[in-house]
Formats: structure tokens, C-alpha cells, sequence
């Protein structure tokens, strides 16, 4: 444990018993965005490692999360339920032998989207610039068009439902923190600052002995297999998926949310999605018609969306840091003494 | 296949390959002179595209004037893009101006699904283009023979511009080297706008190209579209124009022979343009015509 000093244990502590007393304390509407906000605390926090702390920027959110939530489905339903569920083609065999539980099938999701990292990363990684970018906002479309056209393994276009809705607060609570500790524990490490290294001078750290295609590959898998159990417990969150719950929307999302909080600082990214996800709850009345003083306007669905590009925008324009910078909170309170 | 359908795909698939050329000089023109892959640029063309729909539709002027009109608009998108979003971010890191470019493009989809609703749209071209031309046994639409002569016309004009005059070399002096270019007195920012114009018209061209042979317009057209045309940028050598165009060429003919030759792999079209671009990272990352870039300059 890289981090086990004083502050550290209060915010542990503090954040298990939040999560703890949550289901006393919030109705139901409540506790879904709850889970929303520890799920996507899960996603940003990887997604923080590739973009904030390697600099490198990846669009690659939406389809390990898909891959994840399809392998965890699959993993938990039963042999019965597919047969039932496979309605435009008879679900292949390998498809029917995966039956798992809940922590084998995530850790099989994360492992699955690793998998898929490492095939996508040795091209990408092995030329300098920005096509990882172009080849991540590629590979989610791509993920969409296979969904779409395997029905023996996505039943596809009508999607999965029915996933045994198996998890609580505490187990998306539980996992973010376990996440959160473990991306930490990257972070701090030799590959860690290998990852900063190569985010604020790719050539100076190949100058001083840092494989740049070993410790950018190593980000990109490691932010992978934690999208792909993010994803999983997305799918039993929701119980029902279809190839077209994972669009660019869920990255971009993701994007807002590290840019806002801070690009390479993890608690910055946990308050970018408290702010993002419960920010976008409250602003669901910008969809539906208004009455300013009086006068109506007609409902606009997708002016959120246009409230959030402006944010990113503008964050980038005139707040670059964001709201933490690349501190943590550890930091600003380590200057007070 | 025989003889007459094959060249009637072959219209088909240089028709194609044209709109892929049109967009993918855009990026490859602002590839070179900002290092910045535009993820507006797609959103400019689509921009385009829902103007002269516009035009047409609800102000009920010629196609003509619509064409220019979506021109002007989406040059004017283009210079304000590049000079509100792009431009104070010149000398910041370059995941910033990345991460503004997709802020840009996403902001351009959605304003035009608020303004014009998330429906989509069908595009009323002038029934010309819908006139089918017998030749020889083989059928066409004028829309397959006009888009490859304007986008000729088009390439030679800019291609005129780029190495013989001023501005040209000064487009190419920027892309090789913009510090230096700067110190030689030459006003970088207005090289740089002229890029933007010069990207935008032909993304707009190429835009109504699309719409009037793929008729069905919705504000995410753009995405799937840019994806392709980058990647045919990458194919040619990003950063060189008739790189390009080639890599335009090669992919509308690709698809375009692919879903004639096995149509069982129609809905895998889209993943065509993907897989060149895998190809071509992992065997020549500088794509066919190529300048290397590897060494980063900023």
C-alpha cells in the first residue's frame, strides 16, 4: 500500500460509512444515482489513468464498457434464460457454457477488455501522435456494428434483459473504492511516475530509459480491464443492454467529467462525477419545455448535451486545470500543516 | 459479374471515393499545418449539409444559391471554430486541443439536433439528379458522373493554389515548419484560417454531395462519415493532399467492391475504413504518400 498514512484511512473510513448509512438516508430515485455516480466513479478513475496521467488522449470508454457488460450478462444468465432470450438466432454453445458469479464474471469482463487493449494498443502505441484517439472513437463504432451483427452472441439488436439484478450500494460503493485504492497504487508507483514521465515529455523519458510503448500499453490495459468491470456492473445495474446503450455519449460524459475535475488528478475525477452525474439529473429540466416568465418554450431534447460540450469548452479554454489541477486532496491539505 | 456491372460499381465506387477525397483533405490539411486531428470537421461538413437543407426546405431558394449558401455557412463555422476554440490553445499541450476539438464537434451536433430535431431529415435535390441515364445497358444517375468531375475541377484548383502561389507556399512552409515560418514575418494565424477555409468549402461540397446521394440527413451523419474520410487520410499520408485523395479513392473503391463482390459482408462495410487504418499503423504509419511526423514539433 503505497498510501496507508493517516489521511487516507479517514477518507476510507469516512467514505465506508457513507456508504453504509446511504440506504437509510436517500429514497429510491436517491440510490440510483448513487450507484450511478460509484459506477462511473469506477470508470473515471481508470479512464483518469490513460488521458490525465499518461497523456494520452482515448476515446475508448464506451466500447470496453459494452464488452464488459456483454460478458458479464452472458456470464450471469442462465442457460434457461438464453435459450428464452435468443430470439433471432440460437445463442452459440460457448456462449450457453458461460455461467459464472458475480465476481468471476466481472474479473472475467476486466480480463476480456484487457485483452482487446492489448490487440488495439501494439499498432496504435508503436507511432507517435494522436491516432489513439481516431482508432479508440473507431473501435466504439465498430463494437456497436459487431453487437449489431452476432446475434449467436448479442442476440443483437434487441440486446440482453433480464440480468439477474444482483448487486447493491455495497458492492458498487465497495468495488469503487477498491478501484479507487488500486488505480492509486498504480499511480504512486514506479509506473506510475514512469506514466507522468512520458505525459509531460515523451522524448525526455525515452531519453532516460522509460520502454514509452511498454508503460503506455500497461495504462491503456490497466484503464481497460477497470472500464470492463465497470461496465459489468453497469449491466446488472440496469438489467437490460442493447448496442445502443453504448455510444459516444457514455465517453464523452467521462471526458467532462476528468476535464472538470482535474486532468490527471483521481480525487479531481471523483469530484467530476458527483458534479457530472448529479449536475446532469438536475439539469434534465433543460430538456423538457419551460416557462420563463411566463412565456413557454417547446421542449428541446439534447440541450443538456449542448449545455455539457459548452462546459468542456469552455473548461478547456479558460480553466484548463480544471478543479483540482493534478493535486490530490492529500496535498492540499499536506501544504496547510 | 459481368462486363457492364462492373463498370457501372466502378462509377459507383469513384463517386464514392470523391466525397471520402473532399472531407479527407480538410483533415489532412489541418493535420499538417496544427498536428491537431479536427473532430469538428466531420460536424462541419454536416453543418453543411443541414444548411442547404434549410435553404431548400423552408427558404425555398435554387440548389445553386443552397450550394453556396452552405458554403458561406459552413466557412463561417470553420473560421469561428478555429478562431474561438482552436486558437488560444496554440501553444498549450496537445491533449488540450484534442479535447476541445471533440468539445467543438459534439457542441455542433447537438445545436443542430436542438435547432432542427433529432428526426431525420430527407433532402430534396432537384429531381435531375434523379434522372436515370441508360448507357449501353448500363444504368446511372447524373449525381455519379457530375460529383467526380466537380471534385477533379475542385482538386486542380486547390492543387493550383497550393504550389503556385503565395499562399500556397505559405500554406506549405507553415506545415513544415510553423516557428520558423512565424519569424520570417509571415502572419501564421491568416495562413492558418486560410486552411480552415479552405478545408470547410470542400468538406461543404462534399457535405451535399452526400446528402444528395445518401439522402436521409441526421446531425450525427457526420461521426461515421469523418471516421472513414480520416481514415483515408491516414491511408494517403496525413499531412500530404493528394495523399489524401488517393486514400479517398482506395477506400470508396474498397467498400464499394467489398459489398459487391460478398454482400453477406454488407453490414460490416463501416469497418472497412477501420481496418486499413490498423493496417496501415502497424505496416507504414506514414500511409502511401506520406511525410513523417514522428518527430513531434511542438
Amino acid at each position: 500500500m503505497a498510501k496507508l498514512n493517516k489521511n487516507f484511512i479517514v477518507y476510507l473510513l469516512i467514505s465506508i460509512a457513507f456508504i453504509c448509512i446511504s440506504p437509510y438516508v436517500f429514497e429510491d430515485y436517491g440510490m440510483r444515482i448513487l450507484n450511478n455516480i460509484f459506477i462511473f466513479i469506477i470508470l473515471a478513475v481508470s479512464y483518469n489513468l490513460i488521458n490525465g496521467i499518461t497523456g494520452q488522449l482515448s476515446l475508448e470508454p464506451n466500447g470496453f464498457v459494452a464488452i464488459g457488460a456483454y460478458v458479464t450478462a452472458l456470464a450471469l444468465l442462465s442457460e434457461d434464460m438464453k435459450w428464452e432470450l435468443f430470439q433471432l438466432e440460437d445463442p452459440s454453445p460457448w456462449v450457453l457454457g458461460l455461467n459464472l458469479d458475480l465476481i468471476p464474471a466481472l474479473l472475467l469482463s476486466g480480463v476480456v477488455a484487457s485483452a482487446v487493449a492489448f490487440v488495439l494498443a501494439v499498432p496504435v502505441f508503436r507511432v507517435r501522435g494522436d491516432y489513439l484517439a481516431i482508432v479508440t472513437l473507431g473501435f466504439g463504432f465498430i463494437i456497436k456494428v459487431l453487437a449489431i451483427n452476432s446475434p449467436e452472441v448479442t442476440n443483437g439488436s434487441i440486446g440482453l434483459n433480464e440480468i439477474p439484478s444482483v448487486i447493491n450500494v455495497y458492492w458498487t460503493g465497495g468495488i469503487a473504492i477498491v478501484t479507487v485504492i488500486l488505480i492509486l497504487n498504480v499511480v504512486y508507483s514506479k509506473y506510475g511516475r514512469a506514466m507522468k514521465a512520458v505525459r509531460d515529455d515523451e522524448d525526455a523519458a525515452s531519453a532516460i530509459g522509460i520502454d514509452t510503448f511498454k508503460i503506455k500499453t500497461l495504462a491503456f490495459i490497466t484503464s481497460a480491464f477497470f472500464e470492463g468491470i465497470g461496465g459489468g456492473l453497469l449491466a446488472v445495474l440496469l438489467t437490460t443492454i442493447s448496442p445502443d446503450l453504448f455510444t459516444f455519449f457514455l465517453t464523452f460524459q467521462l471526458l467532462i467529467i476528468i476535464v472538470l475535475g482535474g486532468l490527471g488528478s483521481m480525487s479531481g475525477a471523483i469530484i467530476g462525477t458527483v458534479l457530472v452525474i448529479g449536475g446532469s439529473e438536475w439539469l434534465r429540466f433543460l430538456d423538457s419545455s419551460m416557462n420563463i416568465f411566463g412565456y413557454v418554450t417547446d421542449a428541446h431534447p439534447g440541450l443538456r448535451m449542448v449545455v455539457f460540450s459548452l462546459v468542456l469548452i469552455i473548461v478547456m479554454l479558460f480553466a484548463r486545470e480544471g478543479i483540482m489541477g493534478k493535486k490530490e486532496f492529500s496535498d492540499i491539505f499536506r501544504k496547510k500543516k | 459479374m459481368d462486363f457492364i456491372t462492373f463498370i457501372q460499381q466502378l462509377i459507383n465506387g469513384i463517386s464514392l471515393g470523391s466525397m471520402y477525397a473532399l472531407i479527407a483533405i480538410g483533415y489532412t490539411m489541418v493535420y499538417g499545418v496544427l498536428r491537431l486531428i479536427n473532430f469538428a470537421h466531420a460536424d462541419i461538413m454536416m453543418v453543411a449539409a443541414f444548411a442547404a437543407f434549410f435553404a431548400i426546405d423552408s427558404l425555398e431558394v435554387s440548389f445553386v444559391l443552397a450550394t453556396i449558401i452552405a458554403i458561406l455557412v459552413s466557412v463561417v463555422t470553420g473560421i469561428l471554430t478555429d478562431r474561438v476554440a482552436y486558437k488560444p490553445l496554440r501553444h498549450s499541450p496537445r491533449i488540450s486541443l484534442l479535447i476541445t476539438a471533440i468539445g467543438v464537434s459534439f457542441f455542433l451536433e447537438n445545436i443542430v439536433n436542438v435547432t432542427f430535431g433529432g428526426t431525420p431529415k430527407s433532402f430534396n435535390a432537384p429531381e435531375f439528379f434523379d434522372t436515370i441515364i441508360e448507357l449501353s445497358g448500363a444504368t446511372l444517375t447524373p449525381t455519379v458522373i457530375i460529383v467526380p468531375v466537380v471534385t477533379v475541377l475542385l482538386l486542380s484548383i486547390l492543387l493550383f493554389i497550393l504550389y503556385r502561389t503565395k499562399y500556397g507556399m505559405a500554406i506549405r512552409a507553415l506545415a513544415f515548419d510553423i516557428k520558423t515560418v512565424s519569424l520570417m514575418g509571415i502572419d501564421s494565424n491568416r495562413i492558418i484560417m486560410i486552411v480552415f477555409i479552405i478545408g470547410s468549402a470542400l468538406a461543404a461540397v462534399g457535405g451535399i454531395f452526400w446528402a444528395i446521394s445518401y439522402p436521409i440527413l441526421t446531425p450525427y451523419m457526420g461521426v461515421m462519415i469523418g471516421l472513414k474520410a480520416f481514415a483515408a487520410a491516414v491511408l494517403g499520408g496525413i499531412g500530404s493532399v493528394s495523399g489524401a485523395v488517393l486514400g479517398g479513392f482506395i477506400l470508396g473503391f474498397t467498400e464499394v467492391a467489398v459489398v459487391a463482390l460478398y454482400p453477406e459482408l454488407g453490414a460490416y462495410k463501416d469497418a472497412i475504413a477501420f481496418v486499413f487504418l490498423i493496417i496501415v499503423l502497424v505496416l507504414k504509419p506514414t500511409g502511401i504518400m506520406g511525410i513523417n511526423f514522428e518527430k513531434s514539433r511542438f
